[in-house]
């Protein structure tokens, strides 16, 4: 049950939607099963910096260029921007408290 | 009075299991499902070995399966992240990320295995980008790309057999001159006209951290000690597990690789803690088995839980690590 918090990314408005504040970006896919277990993580994120952060989703499927040009060859990842700069990443699972230590770092 | 009666930690088939009869023997166990829920069948396709399903089954689908079930008859399944746990006081306590503590009579511990990387360090700075631990997850990325496998055993075959479905070409690299997979495994992979192999050797470096990105592995036999260049787009680990147990350490016994040891089915050293699945088996590690090892705890622990003598018991609370209270079995 995806969260109406969560934004969906395009390879096409990618760049302005980073462009201001801090950003979360999940890299997935919808045959990928880890990706689906950190859905309900990311869903949880959202609605909790909602108004911090921006949060969102991005398919690799449907987004190869945006995909390419981070070098993603694993799914998920997630990526912090900040002001469109990356910031940080985390490469798989991961818990819900490492992830929003690492956006409060950016905050 | 303790929160629960028992509480189980990990959601794999041994977790599940251990929840389905706990919940049916009237327990209401809670389940805590980490980071990694569902456990390893979550990274796998087809399941062809699980009895009962003769044209197979998804891995994934097998787990919701087996949540499902487990809820039909009462588990609670809490997603968490264990910080802590207590086992030298009774109720044993677990707390959780964010302060949380909850406390039980019984715990069954099937926190499983997780998958091990190589120990060059610069396979995990690039995990995400050319390096993979997770075959289904990640051989996507790699079509109609060179990429090598690291391993011998049955993961490492699959694996490699898996990858040439997108792969240009796969190269397998194992330290010694045989594969240590079964033979069923062997034939497919010997068979696949896209699978190389190379004896003797293991990864002395992955290339190229510079540029975030894997661009070729330098090989080093290690009869010969030379080192081979070889350009590729991706390596995948298959070189077996390490279990979760960082947080029973001091607490219970473990083996010298950091395994559970159980006796007498399912009981750890410390009385009314049980453990299951592939945290306590490096032998079998089959789901079946750790199926069969979460049944086994959930009537151990419900045995202990209706303090009826234990079969062959020997141990006493003397034999829990770390300065355990003397003598009485807690009765719920």
């Amino acid at each position: 049950m995806a969260s109406d918090k969560v934004k969906t990314f395009t390879d096409s408005n990618f760049d302005t939607e980073i462009k201001n504040g801090v950003t979360l970006v999940d890299f997935g896919a919808e045959w990928c099963g880890p990706c689906r277990r950190l859905a309900p993580t990311v869903d949880a994120l959202a609605a909790e910096y909602d108004g911090r952060a921006t949060v969102a989703k991005m398919d690799i499927d449907e987004n190869p260029n945006i995909t390419g040009r981070f070098l993603i060859r694993g799914i998920p990842t997630l990526l912090i921007f900040k002001n469109g700069e990356l910031v940080d990443q985390i490469v798989g699972l991961a818990a819900k408290e490492e992830i929003a230590r690492k956006l409060d770092q950016h905050l | 009075m303790a929160d629960r009666k028992v509480i189980i930690i990990g959601s794999g088939p041994a977790g599940l299991t251990a929840a389905l009869y706990t919940a049916r023997a009237n327990l209401k166990p809670l389940l805590v499902e980490g980071v990694e829920a569902g456990g390893q069948l979550m990274l796998t396709t087809m399941v062809e070995n699980w009895p009962g399903f003769r044209d197979g089954i998804m891995g994934p689908d097998l787990m919701a399966e087996m949540r499902a079930q487990a809820e039909r008859f009462g588990t609670d399944v809490m997603h968490g992240n264990v910080e802590r746990v207590d086992l030298n006081r009774r109720p044993f306590s677990i707390a959780f990320a964010g302060g949380k503590t909850i406390t039980s009579d019984a715990l069954i511990i099937a926190t499983g295995a997780s998958a091990r990387w190589l120990e060059i360090g610069v396979d995990r700075k690039l995990s995400g980008h050319g390096v993979s631990t997770c075959a289904t997850c990640d051989g996507y990325f790699f079509r109609g790309k060179p990429i090598a496998v690291v391993g011998g055993g049955d993961s490492a075959m699959e694996e490699a057999i898996y990858l040439t479905r997108f792969a240009s070409k796969v190269t397998v690299i194992h330290r010694r001159d045989s594969l240590r997979a079964s033979k069923i495994m062997q034939d497919k992979a010997f068979a696949n006209s896209k699978i190389e192999f190379v004896w003797d050797s293991e990864i002395a470096d992955i290339r190229d951290i510079e540029r975030g990105e894997v661009t070729g592995i330098v090989i080093r036999n290690l009869k010969t000690a030379k080192l081979t260049e070889l350009p590729l787009d991706g390596v995948f680990i298959a070189i077996g597990h390490t279990p979760n147990t960082a947080l029973f350490r001091g607490q219970i016994e473990l083996d010298e690789a950091g395994y559970i040891v159980t006796h007498h089915g399912s009981k750890t050293s410390c009385p009314g803690v049980f453990a299951a699945g592939d945290v306590q088996d490096h032998v079998y590690r089959q789901a079946v088995t750790a199926a069969g090892s979460g049944c086994m705890a959930a009537i151990d622990a419900e045995r202990y839980l209706d303090g009826l003598p234990i079969p062959d018991e020997t141990t006493d609370n003397a034999a829990c690590l770390v300065a355990p209270p003397t003598g009485e079995i807690l009765k719920p």
